[in-house]
């Protein structure tokens, strides 16, 4: 029960956070990521400040042995650079350049997104299942 | 220039926080793409996967009500269902998105993580300089 109310914590803070930066904003992405056009830096703003607490919270988890309500910290992945990972982050690009949604601010925006924050996220739920047999 | 960019280092620093909240409460990596892959594929559907989906949406819900928020996403069927599935497959396939591989893969200097983000980000570039400055189609 504890670990379910602080994974809602963290959710709620994260949903505060997308909205807050902007992020929520199809445009404000599709923005960052048209450097021939009318570029938008505020992405790199939000992942430069989002970067700040992650990598302090990095070294707090380094010296601890387990987390606060248990169990061990994820380990450092070893680095494997397979079609998989390229792949699979290239079609990501593709799809985050086609809409400006990435999933946390497609979910973040399920309320008030309208029928289209709906379709892209049962799609991309669908997306998620075809990729199911595909991991190992 | 405009101030987007304040909000967009305060709105940063929030979501880092969150990210640190999972880290080092829960002891996991914030990752809303295997949010919702674990739930559809039933690889993981513990209390901490709905917990977190339900606060991520349940916060702005609330904000809606007071303050008028819009994503000025397409309203082009084809666009938003091709969009979608790559995002589902791609980040399930690559095991992380922006949250997972960026977030929280780049600020410990994890090698996968830096290189999926740099891949992410060149293809989006690439896609769109594609789609809107030679095809226009977006």
């Amino acid at each position: 029960m504890q670990r379910t109310l602080f994974a809602a914590l963290a959710g709620a803070i994260f949903g505060l956070g997308l909205m807050l930066s902007g992020m929520t904003d199809t445009r404000s992405v599709q923005g960052f990521l048209d450097i021939f056009g009318a570029w938008n830096p505020t992405l790199a703003f939000v992942m430069g400040g989002a970067m700040i607490p992650m990598a302090i919270a990095w070294r707090l988890a380094a010296r601890r042995k387990t987390a606060v309500l248990g169990g061990n910290f994820p380990a450092m992945p070893p680095p494997r650079f397979d079609g998989a990972l390229i792949g699979g982050s290239a079609a990501f690009g593709a799809g985050w350049a086609l809409t400006g949604f990435c999933p946390g601010p497609a979910l973040a925006s399920l309320s008030f997104g309208g029928w289209q924050g709906l379709v892209f996220v049962a799609a991309m739920a669908a997306g998620a299942l075809l990729a199911a047999p595909l991991r190992r | 220039m405009d101030i987007n960019w304040i909000y967009g280092l305060l709105g940063g620093l929030v979501i880092g926080t969150a990210g640190a909240v999972y880290l080092l409460v829960n002891g996991r990596v914030m990752g809303p793409s295997s949010t919702v892959g674990g739930l559809v594929d039933g690889s993981d559907r513990s209390g901490e996967q709905v917990g977190f989906l339900a606060g991520l949406i349940a916060v702005p819900a609330i904000a809606a009500l007071m303050i008028p928020m819009q994503t000025y996403a397409s309203s082009n069927w084809a666009v938003l269902v091709m969009g979608g599935l790559l995002v589902g497959f791609g980040t399930r396939l690559a095991n992380g998105c922006t949250s997972g591989h960026g977030v929280c893969g780049i600020s410990r200097l994890s090698p996968r993580g830096i290189v999926a983000s740099a891949t992410y980000v060149g293809a989006g570039m690439l896609a769109v300089t594609l789609l809107r400055h030679v095809w226009g189609v977006i």
